[in-house]
C-alpha cells in the first residue's frame, strides 16, 4: 500500500511509532501530486519548501513524543481560506496577488498540531458553483472520470483527496460546497453545524451560511480532522462557546434506537435511478445494523434553492463590496476618479458567475424590491427551519442523497445558470437551517462515477452523523477505494 | 421581462460593476429565468411568519475592553495595491 492511499488514523500510528516520517511522508505525497496533478489540476498554489520544513518540525515533536492527531499528516486547503504568507486567490483574479498578513484561526490551529500544508487547491470564484469550473486558475477534473465535473465549489480540495494528492483537506460549505464535491469523488465530506469551525480567515461568500468543514478518505478521519479544528473563538463573533466532544468516540459498530428519517420530499422522480438505488441499499444497510426507518416530509424543501439564490447573493452582494482595488488584491491603474477605479477594478477582476450574483444580490435587496425577495425568502427560510424542527422531534438523523445524479459532463451546464443552481437542491436546506450534514460515499453508477449518502442531523449533533456514516461505511466496504489514474 | 435592461444598468452601478451591452445582454436572459424561478415564494403564504437571518440564535458577542496585539500597519498596509507607508493611496476624491 502506498503511503499517499492511507487515512490520517493508519498514518498517525505509523508516526507516533516511528516506521515512517513526516519527511518521507511529504515527500510521497509530493511524489504522487507530481505524477497525477497533470491530469487532475487540483492545485492553485503549492508550498514544496515550506510543507518540508513543516514535516521536518512534525518529525521533532513527534521524535519529544509530542506528536499524534494531525502531527506530520500532509494536507491541501482550499483557497478560500487565509495561509500567513502563502497566495490565497479565493479562485478569483481580483485576488490574485493577495497574501494574506495571518492565518485563519482553523489554519492556526493545523499549524499548532503540527500538520503540514502542501498548498491551496482550486475552487469556483468566492465559493459560487457547483462544478469548480468558475475558477480563474484551472479547472479541475474528477478523478474517476477525467471528462466530468469534480463538483464545487469545494473542487479542489475533493479532487485532491480523491488522487491521494494529500491525506486530506479542508474545504467551505455554503449551501453543499463540501458534501456535492464530496460526493462526487468519492471521499468524505462534513459540513459541521453553523458555529462549531470559527470563520475567522475564511473569505466570507455568504455569512449566515459558510461553514469550513473537512474532506477525507473515511469518516474517522472527518471526525479526527473536526476534533482538530472545531470550538469556540473568540475572533468569531457568530461561533458559539460549546463544549467539544471527542468526535472519534461516536464511532461505535450498531445502530440500535437511532430513528432514521427519510424526507419523502428528497425522493423524488427527478432522482437518477441509479443514485436512487444505492441510496436505498444504504438505507438497508443501516436498518440492518439496528437504524428503525420513520418517514416523513420536510414540506418546504422545493423551495430552498429559491430562498438561497436570494439570501446568498445578497450577502454575498454586500460581502464582496470589499474587493474594491484599494486595500489588497487587483486594481485598475488607468482610472482616474475612484469611483471610475472601483468599477473598472471590479469589471475586470470578478468572473461572470461571480457579476450575476452580485446583480442578483444587490437587485434583492435594493429599494422597491427587498420585501418581494430578500424579507420573502428570509420568511421562507423560517418555515424551512420549522420543517427540521418538527423532523428532528420524530427522528435522530434524516438520510437523503446527496445530489440529483452523478456528476455531469465538464462543459454541460455552465452556459445555464439556473440548472447548476438546481443541482443543488438536496444540500442547500441544511445550510439555510445551519445544521451539520455529511457525505459519504454509497456506491457507483454504472459508468463508474461515485454516489454520495447524505446525512442531516440536528444542531452540535455531529456525533450522530459520524456513528450512523461510519456504521454505513462500515457494512458496505465499497470498493473500488482509489480511482486508476 | 422580470428585469430590464436598463435596471440591469442601474443595479450594476449601485454595485460599481461596468457591464459590457454584450454583457448586458446575456445576463438579462439569465436573469429573467433565475427570477422567473425565484417567483416560487409567492406561491407561500408567509403572512405573519418572522425572517430569520441567522439559524442559530446568537446575541451579541460582548469581549472585555483590553487592548490586545493586532496587525502592524506595514502588515496591514503590504497587500495594498497603492500605498506610502502610511495609508493607502487611491485616485483623487475631490
Amino acid at each position: 500500500m502506498e503511503l499517499y492511499n492511507l487515512p490520517i488514523h493508519s498514518l498517525e500510528k505509523m508516526l507516533t511509532e516511528g516506521d515512517i516520517s513526516s519527511v518521507e511522508l511529504t515527500a510521497a505525497v509530493f511524489d504522487r501530486i507530481d505524477q497525477v496533478e497533470g491530469k487532475i489540476s487540483a492545485y492553485i498554489t503549492l508550498d514544496r519548501e515550506n510543507a518540508q520544513l513543516a514535516a521536518k518540525r512534525a518529525d521533532e515533536k513527534i521524535a519529544a513524543g509530542e506528536g499524534g492527531g494531525l502531527c506530520g499528516i500532509p494536507l491541501s486547503i482550499k483557497d478560500a481560506i487565509c495561509t500567513k504568507g502563502l497566495k490565497t486567490t479565493g479562485g478569483s483574479k481580483i485576488l490574485e496577488p493577495f497574501v494574506p498578513p495571518y492565518d485563519a484561526t482553523v489554519i492556526a490551529k493545523l499549524k499548532e498540531q503540527g500538520a503540514v500544508i502542501l498548498g491551496k487547491v482550486s475552487m469556483d470564484e468566492f465559493a459560487m458553483g457547483s462544478s469548480n469550473e468558475n475558477c480563474a486558475f484551472g479547472i479541475p477534473k474528477n478523478p474517476w472520470n477525467l471528462e466530468h465535473i469534480c463538483g464545487g465549489s469545494s473542487g479542489g480540495s475533493a479532487a485532491s483527496v480523491a488522487a491521494s494528492e494529500c491525506i486530506a483537506s479542508l474545504g467551505s460549505d455554503t449551501g453543499g460546497s463540501v458534501r456535492q464535491p464530496a460526493s462526487h469523488c468519492s471521499v468524505v465530506g462534513l459540513k459541521p453545524t453553523y458555529g462549531r469551525v470559527s470563520r475567522f480567515g475564511l473569505l466570507a461568500f455568504a455569512s449566515s451560511l459558510d461553514q469550513i468543514g473537512p474532506l477525507s478518505k473515511d469518516v474517522r478521519d472527518s471526525a479526527i480532522m473536526l476534533n482538530a479544528i472545531g470550538g469556540y473563538d473568540p475572533k468569531d463573533s457568530t461561533s458559539i462557546n460549546k463544549e467539544m466532544p471527542d468526535y472519534t468516540a461516536a464511532l461505535t459498530d450498531g445502530l440500535q434506537g437511532m430513528k432514521i428519517g427519510i424526507p419523502k420530499e428528497y425522493f423524488t422522480d427527478a432522482l437518477d435511478p441509479e443514485v436512487r438505488a444505492a441510496v436505498d441499499n444504504g438505507i438497508k444497510l443501516l436498518q440492518g445494523a439496528g437504524g428503525e426507518v420513520v418517514d416523513l416530509s420536510l414540506p418546504h424543501t422545493e423551495y430552498g434553492v429559491a430562498a438561497y439564490y436570494i439570501i446568498a447573493p445578497a450577502e454575498a452582494s454586500s460581502n464582496l463590496a470589499r474587493y474594491d482595488g484599494v486595500k489588497y488584491g487587483f486594481r485598475e491603474k488607468e482610472s482616474e476618479s475612484l469611483a471610475e477605479m472601483y468599477s473598472k477594478t471590479r469589471s475586470q477582476g470578478f468572473g461572470d458567475e461571480v457579476k450575476r450574483r452580485i446583480i442578483i444580490g444587490t437587485y434583492a435587496l435594493s429599494s422597491g424590491y427587498y420585501d418581494a425577495y430578500y424579507k420573502k425568502a428570509s420568511q421562507v427560510r423560517t418555515l424551512i427551519v420549522e420543517d427540521y424542527q418538527k423532523a428532528f422531534s420524530q427522528c435522530d438523523i434524516l438520510v437523503s442523497p446527496v445530489t440529483p445524479g452523478p456528476a455531469w459532463k465538464l462543459g454541460e451546464k455552465i452556459a445555464d445558470p439556473l440548472s447548476m443552481y438546481l443541482s443543488d437542491v438536496l444540500t442547500i436546506s441544511t445550510n439555510l437551517a445551519g445544521l451539520p450534514g455529511i457525505s459519504v460515499p454509497c456506491g457507483f453508477s454504472s459508468k463508474g462515477l461515485p454516489i454520495g449518502f447524505q446525512i442531516q442531523a440536528s444542531h452540535f449533533e455531529e456525533e450522530k452523523l459520524f456513528k450512523a456514516a461510519y456504521n454505513l461505511e462500515q457494512q458496505l466496504d465499497l470498493q473500488p477505494k482509489y480511482p486508476t489514474l | 421581462m422580470k428585469i430590464s435592461h436598463d435596471e440591469i444598468r442601474h443595479v450594476a452601478k449601485l454595485a460599481r460593476l461596468e457591464l459590457s451591452s454584450a454583457e448586458i445582454e446575456s445576463m438579462a436572459g439569465q436573469l429573467d429565468g433565475i427570477l422567473g424561478y425565484v417567483d416560487k415564494l409567492s406561491e407561500i403564504e408567509t403572512e405573519g411568519v418572522k425572517p430569520t437571518t441567522h439559524a442559530l440564535s446568537i446575541y451579541n458577542a460582548f469581549r472585555e475592553d483590553i487592548v490586545t496585539e493586532s496587525l502592524p500597519r506595514e502588515e496591514a498596509l503590504k497587500n495594498g495595491p497603492l500605498q506610502n507607508g502610511e495609508a493607502f493611496v487611491v485616485p483623487k476624491v475631490i
